[in-house]
C-alpha cells in the first residue's frame, strides 16, 4: 500500500491507496513546521482502516515549498554562481535581467571562468582549473554555502561541469554544488537562472526533507518516501536535496494525473477548480501536455519541463457581479467562511450561487434565498460558459473530449459542456493532489544535440531513446513499464551533418522494493 | 531618436513579427542591449535621410543557428571587431552601423555595436523580414557588393572574406561561421550613405517598434490586436495586412536539407475559418496554401501569430496543438521589383508558383 501526500499552502492532503484503489483520503491544515501537519494527516488517513505502518511500502509527498520561498524570496542561501565559457558569454553575466531585490538576497557572487563546449562538442576553451581553484577561495572566504555551475553546451557534454564540481569540493568541503546539466535542457540563460535558483534553496531542501524523514520516523514508517517533480515523476529524497528546484509546478501536475487516475482516462482535459481559480490542462498518454514556452518563476526566466496550464480566475470564492452575467476574477478567497453569503457575510459567491440554485448544500441555504433567479439563471451561464470556452481553447483537436472536474470546487459545474464528450466528476476528487502524487512514475530524459551524418535518423533516436529508458531504469522504474513518452526534434539550421536537437522522455513505473 | 528600455521590448516583438517566423528569438540580443542602456551608454537611432551621401555606413549582424546562440551567449566584442576590420580595409572610420536584417536577433545586434562605439544605427535594412542567406539583401539586388566581408568568433578570430559575387560571399562566410561553432558575428556591404538610402529599406527599426508598441497598447486597453495591427500598416510601408488563417496546428514536421530547416506546418480552420492551411518553411515560412491555393507566398510576410496573446511565434517554436492566426503583409515596393525577385522570390527558394503580391489574391 502506498501514501500519497500534497503539502499546499494551506492544505496538507493525503491519500492511501491499496495499487489504484483509494482506501481512504483526508485534508488537514498545513502548519508551520510542516512535520507535524503530515503526521497528523498520516494518522487521520490510516484511522479505522486497519492498515498499519508496516503496511505501507511507500510514502509520495508533492510540495510546493520551494517555490514559495523564492516567490516570496524567504530563507533563500546567497549563491556563488560560476559560469564556464570565457571568452564567449561575456556579454550578459549571471543574475542578468532578474528581479533586484532576488539577486540582492542571493548577494550576486558572480564568477565567469574559460571553458565551455562548443555544439559539437569541441572545447571553447580547456577548463581553467587555475581559476576554479582561486574562486573557491573567495567562496571559503565569503563564507557562501552553495555554487551553481554552468558551462556552455552541458547537456551535450557535462564534463566541465562535473571537473569543476570535483575541484570546488575539494577545496572547499561541504560546499553544496549544483550542476546546470542535471536541471535544464539547452537555452543557456534559462538553465543557468534554474540552476543558481536551485543552488539558493540548499539549505532549505536538506530541512524540508528531514521534516518529512522526521514525521514518518514518528509514525513508524520505515517505507521508502519519494518527491514528485514538475513532470509528474519522483525523485528520492537525497535527489531532492540537491535539486529542489525540479519540483516546481508539481502542484498542477499531481492534480492532472490524480484526475487521470481517478477517472481512468488518459486522453482528458482536467479542470482543477479552487477557491480562486481554476487550472485547465491537458492530458496525453496519462502526462500533462507540456509548456512550449519560457516560464517565469518569481520573475526569473528558466525552461524548466512545465505542465502547459492555463489559469482562469473562477473559483468557489469568485465574486458574482452585473446580475450574474460577470464573475471573478476576484475571489474572497479563504475568507469565504465569513464573507460568503451561505456562511452568513455580504457578498455573493459562486458558492451562494449553486447553493440558492439547490445544486449543493452549504452552510444555510436560508441565507440566499433572497437571491433573483435571473441572477442564478446568468451566473449559472456564466460560469459553464467561461469553463467551455478554456476548455475549448486548450483542445488539440476539434473532436470533444472528456473533462474531468476535481478539487474543492468542483461542485461549481453541474451542467455538460459542449466541448466535452462527458463531463466526469470522479470520487475522491478533492484529493486529486494527492493521490496524483501516489500514483506518480520516474522517467528519464534525454535533450541534447544529435549529428545525423553518417548514420540515419531512426539509429540516432533509437540510440536516444534507449539512453532515456536507461535514465529511467536508473532512477528507479520497473524494466517492462518504460514507455517512451514524448519526442521533439529541432533541426539546427545552417549547421553541417544535420544537427538536430533532440528530447525525449522515458517514464515507468517505481520497483518498490 | 534615443531608445530606452520599453522601446527594447517593443522592438523585440515587432522584429519578432517581421521575421516571419525566422530569425530567432531576439530576447538574448535585446538584454544585450539592455546592458548597454544600463552601463550608461546611448543607443542612437537616425534617419537615413540624415546620413551624409559621403558617409561611410558599416551594416552588422550575427550568421548562424538561432539555436545556438540561445546556448553560447557571444562576448560581445565579436561584431565590434568585424566593424573594425572593414574600417581598417576601406582606411576610414564608420559613420553610422545598421541591421542587414529587421526580423529576429539581428535587429538588436547593430544596437549593441553603435552603443558601444558611440555610433548612431540607420534606421533602414536590407532585408525588410528575416531571410537564411546573405546574398538575400536589397543591397546586394540593387548592386552593393557583400565583400569584403569580417567574420568574427568570441576570440578575436576573424575571416576576411572576399567573394566573387555575394553569393560566393555567403557561402564562405557560412563555413567559417560553421567552423566557429554554427554562430558568428559580421560586418558587410560597407557602402555609401548615398548607396544606403538608393538601396535600404527605409524606417524598419522604428517600424518594429510601431508593431511592438501597437499590440503591447492594444493589449493593456483590451482591445483586439489583431485589428490594432491591421490598422498601423497602412500608414507604413508594408501599406497592406490582413488575416488570411485562423486555426489550430494539427500537424508540424520539419527536418534538415541541405543545412536549412525545412518544415511544413498544417493548420485546420477554426472560428469560422473552413479548410486546411499548409505553410511551408525554409527557416522563414515562404508560402501560404489554403485547400492546395496560394493565399501568401515569399517574399510578402507570412506571420504565424497566437490566437489569443498575439505574440508572433517563430518556426522553432510551432508546435501541434497550437491556436494560430496567420497574418499575410506585402513588403516595400524596393522587395518586389523583379531584381529582387530573382535574388530572394519564390524561384529564390524552389518553389514553382509564380510570385503574386497579397493585395491580388483574393
Amino acid at each position: 500500500m502506498r501514501i500519497g501526500i500534497d503539502v499546499g499552502g494551506t492544505n496538507t492532503d493525503a491519500a492511501l491507496m491499496d495499487g489504484l484503489l483509494v482506501k481512504s483520503a483526508c485534508k488537514t491544515p498545513t502548519t508551520p513546521d510542516v512535520s507535524s501537519g503530515i503526521t497528523a494527516v498520516l494518522r487521520q488517513v490510516l484511522e479505522g482502516t486497519g492498515v498499519g505502518p508496516a503496511d505501507i511500502e511507500a510514502v509520495m509527498i508533492g510540495t510546493t515549498h520551494f517555490t514559495n520561498a523564492v516567490v516570496e524570496r524567504r530563507r533563500l542561501l546567497e549563491v556563488a554562481a560560476i559560469r564556464l565559457g570565457l571568452p564567449a558569454t561575456k556579454a550578459l553575466p549571471p543574475l542578468t535581467d532578474w528581479p533586484a531585490d532576488l539577486a540582492d538576497t542571493l548577494g550576486r557572487h558572480v564568477f565567469m571562468v574559460r571553458g565551455g563546449n562548443e555544439f559539437d562538442g569541441r572545447e571553447i576553451a580547456p577548463l581553467d582549473e587555475a581559476e576554479i581553484r582561486r574562486i573557491a577561495g573567495e567562496i571559503r572566504a565569503r563564507g557562501l554555502k552553495a555554487a551553481a555551475v554552468t558551462s556552455v553546451f552541458s547537456p551535450v557534454t557535462s564534463v566541465m561541469e562535473k571537473r569543476a564540481a570535483e575541484i570546488l569540493l575539494a577545496e572547499v568541503p561541504g560546499l553544496r554544488i549544483s550542476l546546470s546539466h542535471e536541471v535544464g535542457r539547452v537555452g543557456f540563460l534559462e538553465r543557468e537562472n534554474a540552476t543558481i535558483m536551485n543552488a539558493c534553496l540548499a539549505d532549505l531542501a536538506a530541512k524540508v526533507v528531514s521534516s518529512f524523514r522526521i514525521a514518518l520516523k514518528e509514525m513508524r514508517i520505515a517505507a521508502p518516501f519519494f518527491i514528485s517533480q514538475n513532470d509528474g515523476t519522483l525523485m528520492t529524497p537525497d535527489f531532492v536535496e540537491r535539486y529542489p528546484v525540479l519540483t516546481f509546478a508539481s502542484g498542477p501536475t499531481n492534480s492532472m494525473r490524480g484526475a487521470a487516475m481517478l477517472a481512468a482516462r488518459k486522453e482528458a482535459m482536467v479542470v482543477d477548480i479552487g477557491g480562486t481559480t481554476s487550472d485547465v490542462g491537458m492530458l496525453m498518454h496519462g502526462f500533462p501536455r507540456e509548456s512550449a514556452v519560457s516560464v517565469d518563476i518569481g520573475g526569473v526566466r528558466t525552461n524548466f519541463r512545465m505542465p502547459d496550464v492555463v489559469a482562469l480566475g473562477l473559483g468557489g470564492g469568485s465574486i458574482v457581479r452585473d446580475d450574474g452575467r460577470r464573475i471573478g476574477p476576484d475571489s474572497v478567497g479563504y475568507e469565504i467562511t465569513s464573507r460568503a453569503l451561505v456562511f452568513g457575510g455580504d457578498t455573493l459567491t459562486t458558492t451562494d450561487i449553486v447553493v440558492a440554485a439547490g445544486l449543493e448544500q452549504i452552510g444555510d441555504p436560508e441565507l440566499v434565498r433572497h437571491v433573483p433567479r435571473s441572477t442564478i439563471d446568468n451566473a449559472l451561464d456564466t460560469i459553464h460558459r467561461m469553463v467551455d470556452e478554456v476548455v475549448d481553447r486548450m483542445k488539440t483537436s476539434a473532436e470533444p473530449l472528456p473533462v474531468i472536474l476535481v478539487g474543492g470546487g468542483a461542485i461549481l459545474v453541474s451542467r455538460d459542456l459542449p466541448s466535452a464528450s462527458e463531463v466526469i466528476r470522479p470520487e475522491n476528487a478533492a484529493v486529486a493532489n494527492a493521490i496524483g502524487a501516489a500514483i506518480a512514475q520516474v522517467g528519464g530524459e534525454v535533450d541534447r544535440i544529435y549529428s545525423l551524418e553518417g548514420t540515419s535518423r531512426d539509429a540516432v533516436l533509437g540510440a536516444a531513446k534507449q539512453e532515456a529508458s536507461d535514465r529511467a531504469a536508473e532512477a528507479g522504474a520497473a524494466a517492462g513499464s518504460i514507455k517512451i513518452v514524448d519526442i521533439e526534434e529541432v533541426p539546427l539550421a545552417y549547421l553541417p551533418g544535420s544537427a538536430t536537437r533532440i528530447r525525449i522522455k522515458a517514464v515507468g513505473d517505481l520497483v518498490i522494493a | 531618436m534615443k531608445l530606452d528600455g520599453a522601446d527594447l521590448l517593443d522592438l523585440a516583438r515587432g522584429a519578432a513579427f517581421l521575421g516571419t517566423g525566422g530569425g530567432g528569438d531576439p530576447y538574448v540580443g535585446r538584454l544585450m542591449v539592455q546592458q548597454c542602456l544600463d552601463d550608461g551608454l546611448t543607443v542612437e537611432v537616425i534617419d537615413p535621410l540624415d546620413v551624409p551621401d559621403d558617409a561611410l555606413v558599416i551594416p552588422t549582424a550575427m550568421m548562424g543557428a538561432p539555436t545556438v546562440l540561445v546556448e553560447k551567449i557571444p562576448s560581445g566584442e565579436e561584431a565590434i571587431a568585424s566593424l573594425r576590420a572593414l574600417e581598417a580595409h576601406f582606411g576610414r572610420r564608420a559613420f553610422a552601423t545598421m541591421p542587414i536584417e529587421i526580423g529576429g536577433i539581428n535587429s538588436t545586434i547593430p544596437l549593441v555595436v553603435g552603443a558601444r562605439l558611440g555610433l548612431p544605427i540607420v534606421d533602414a535594412d536590407g532585408m525588410g523580414r528575416a531571410f537564411p542567406e546573405l546574398q538575400m539583401e536589397t543591397f546586394g539586388v540593387y548592386g552593393i557588393s557583400g565583400s569584403p566581408l569580417c567574420v568574427t568568433n568570441e576570440y578575436g578570430d576573424s575571416a576576411l572574406i572576399h567573394g566573387r559575387d555575394n553569393k560566393m560571399m555567403e557561402w564562405l562566410a557560412r563555413g567559417a561561421a560553421i567552423r566557429m561553432g554554427g554562430c558568428a558575428y559580421i560586418a558587410e556591404y560597407g557602402m555609401s550613405g548615398a548607396d544606403m538610402k538608393r538601396t535600404s529599406i527605409r524606417n524598419t527599426l522604428t517600424l518594429a517598434m510601431r508593431i511592438g508598441r501597437c499590440l503591447r497598447e492594444a493589449k493593456d486597453r483590451h482591445e483586439n490586436p489583431f485589428d490594432a495591427l491591421l490598422r498601423l500598416l497602412p500608414d507604413t510601408p508594408y501599406s497592406y495586412g490582413r488575416i488570411i488563417f485562423k486555426g489550430k496546428i494539427v500537424d508540424m514536421r520539419r527536418e534538415t536539407r541541405a543545412g536549412f530547416s525545412v518544415g511544413r506546418a498544417r493548420i485546420e480552420g477554426l472560428e469560422g475559418w473552413d479548410g486546411l492551411m499548409e505553410i511551408e518553411i525554409q527557416n522563414e515560412n515562404l508560402i501560404a496554401r489554403l485547400d492546395g491555393q496560394v493565399r501568401a507566398i515569399v517574399p510578402d510576410l507570412i506571420c504565424i501569430m497566437d490566437s489569443e496573446t498575439a505574440e508572433p511565434i517563430t518556426t522553432e517554436q510551432l508546435r501541434f496543438g497550437q491556436r494560430v492566426t496567420v497574418l499575410s503583409v506585402a513588403v516595400p515596393a524596393i522587395m518586389r521589383s523583379p531584381e529582387a525577385l530573382d535574388v530572394f522570390g519564390p524561384k529564390g527558394f524552389g518553389l514553382t508558383e509564380p510570385f503574386t503580391p497579397i493585395e491580388s489574391i483574393v
